[in-house]
């Protein structure tokens, strides 16, 4: 198995609607700025990897329509959709096709347009018809109830998770890709419209156009191509369950069990010490104070105190989300690459001002499904 | 900024419906027609880890195993979690805006180890909340799908 890195990428600037460009033309801007960010052209690519979920444009088959500004013009194309975790099952599937010798120079994209449907309405497609969509209501209604469920059992209120919104929206300001930027108060995220009990608009993530392109290369690439490659030390994924209606709400399960064998993989033992920032798909606030229990920085119910300590603070010991994670930016078949793509700028020292210092491990999760989880492990120095 | 631009032409799909037929299979018939002929609900036992699965289905995923124990649960149940779902979206099954509010479910019924996910009455005197007992409020006449139960209400409410 060949040792393999993450040599660069490119981003659109996200935003809530472009008008202005079809899904291909999308797919390209990004595209062109991964190629103009390594330095490679289009010939130097063995192959590409591409995914997006169908469902919120309508149109399936992206490898075949978007094959000019994909750039797989007669090269191997491949497309993967997993819902919400479809960018982080590209980044793994990145990994495992240059890990297995087969190509060296990988392009793998992610995109969304999610300004071309009803998000929800596409969401509730990807669940059973026969015992989840009668009342199902997208990803908004089945994290509400694992909000309801989280404070139930912790005592955890509104205004620990506004924090967790509170922070990741400054971040934002930051990057300039996000597209979320304007900062936000405790006392704003409290005030704003409740969508679903508990959560409030301001404590979701919002629905957006963009696409991620992201350069995976085998070892002797990566080393003459990049004089600070993000290697890749960890990749793991959990599914476990078959309908909406399964999931238990005692924990993020998935997540849990996915960390920890990533942990096994890169030789951690106390995340919260040796990780120096993460990327979370994080899709909602109270995801940052329950997940951050499954991912063992924090004791059960014990998310909330970590947070207000500061220590997930750009300043902290540990920076959460220093993108401005999925609350401020969602092109939903984007977001979970768009994780990995922002580790490896932070292990590059290429992050510009939401650069955490000195990055030498950092991690990525992806999230979706019923209740899915992946992890990624990159670190600065070769395994 | 190119959103402004009045000559960006945006195609609408219109009232774009297309219809399905989907298979419910043995275990789903069965908890459908016992649903529609005698307001009964049933599950399947794992013979390795004991779990009774409802929604019915042939396999426990964990075990690996084939069920076919059947087991009668509920009708009444408690709430493991819910939400009240505040704000209006496409349902794709019909292309109409789903009315709201409406009360959202995960429903444990009794002697069930997985849930139900089911409409809740919106009581007007107390409020919902997790660990509270309902029962299924059934519909007239049934058709065999999970519409036959209209939505739970809490007991007592």
């Amino acid at each position: 198995m060949k040792r393999v890195a993450i040599i660069g990428s490119g981003q659109t600037d996200h935003t809530g609607s472009r008008p202005d460009v079809t899904g291909a033309e999308l797919i390209q801007e990004a595209v062109s700025r991964a190629f103009e960010n390594t330095g490679l052209k289009r010939k130097d690519i063995d192959a590409v990897v591409i995914g997006n979920m169908d469902h919120f444009e309508g149109i399936n088959g992206v490898e075949l329509w978007s094959i000019d500004g994909n750039a797989g013009f007669l090269k191997p194309t491949i497309k993967l959709t997993t819902g919400g975790t479809t960018g982080s099952t590209l980044a793994i599937a990145g990994y495992h096709l240059v890990a297995s010798g087969f190509f060296e120079r990988l392009l793998v994209i992610g995109w969304e347009k999610n300004s071309e449907s009803d998000t929800t309405g596409a969401i509730t497609t990807a669940f059973d018809p026969v015992w989840d969509r009668m009342v199902f209501a997208g990803a908004v209604a089945g994290l509400a109830a694992e909000a309801m469920a989280y404070c139930h059992r912790y005592g955890a209120t509104a205004k620990d998770a506004a924090r967790v919104a509170a922070r990741d929206r400054k971040n934002a300001l930051n990057n300039p890709h996000a597209h979320l930027k304007k900062e936000i108060t405790v006392e704003e995220v409290l005030r704003s419209p409740l969508i679903s009990d508990p959560l409030r608009i301001w404590d979701m993530c919002p629905r957006t156009d963009g696409a991620c392109a992201v350069i995976f290369a085998g070892e002797d690439a990566a080393e003459k191509l990049s004089s600070k490659p993000a290697w890749i030390l960890a990749t793991a994924d959990r599914h476990p369950y078959t309908y909406a209606c399964d999931v238990d709400f005692s924990s993020l399960h998935s997540l849990e069990q996915a960390s920890r064998e990533a942990y096994r993989m890169a030789g951690i033992k106390e995340p919260l010490k040796e990780i120096d920032a993460m990327e979370l798909y994080l899709p909602y606030s109270y995801a940052g104070l329950s997940w951050i229990e499954a991912l063992g920085l924090a004791k059960p119910g014990e998310g909330p105190k970590l947070v207000w300590d500061g220590a997930t603070d750009m300043a902290g010991e540990l920076p959460v989300n220093p993108s401005g994670g999925v609350i401020s930016t969602n092109p939903i078949g984007a977001t979970g690459l768009i994780r990995a793509a922002e580790c490896a700028l932070q292990i590059s020292g290429k992050a510009g001002a939401r650069q955490v210092p000195d990055v030498k491990i950092a991690l990525s999760t992806g999230f979706g499904g019923c209740f899915w989880s992946d992890v990624l492990i990159y670190g600065q120095k070769k395994p | 900024m190119a959103k402004k631009n009045p000559n960006l032409i945006i195609l609408s799909s219109g009232e774009a419906f297309q219809p399905f037929r989907y298979s419910v299979g043995v275990y789903g018939s069965r908890f459908f027609y016992e649903l529609k002929e005698n307001k009964k609900f049933f599950g399947v036992r794992c013979p390795v880890c004991r779990k009774v699965y409802v929604p019915p289905r042939p396999l426990c995923g964990p075990c690996y195993r084939l069920m076919d124990e059947w087991v009668e649960v509920g009708p009444l149940g408690t709430i493991l979690s819910f939400t009240i779902l505040r704000f209006a979206f496409i349902d794709p099954e019909t292309g109409q805006k789903k009315p709201v509010p409406y009360g959202y479910g995960f429903i444990r019924l009794d002697g069930a180890d997985t849930n139900l996910q089911h409409f809740l009455e919106l009581p007007k005197n107390s409020a919902i909340a997790i660990g509270s007992r309902v029962r299924p409020v059934f519909q007239e006449p049934r058709q065999g799908n999970l519409k036959d139960i209209a939505y739970f209400e809490i007991v007592g409410g």
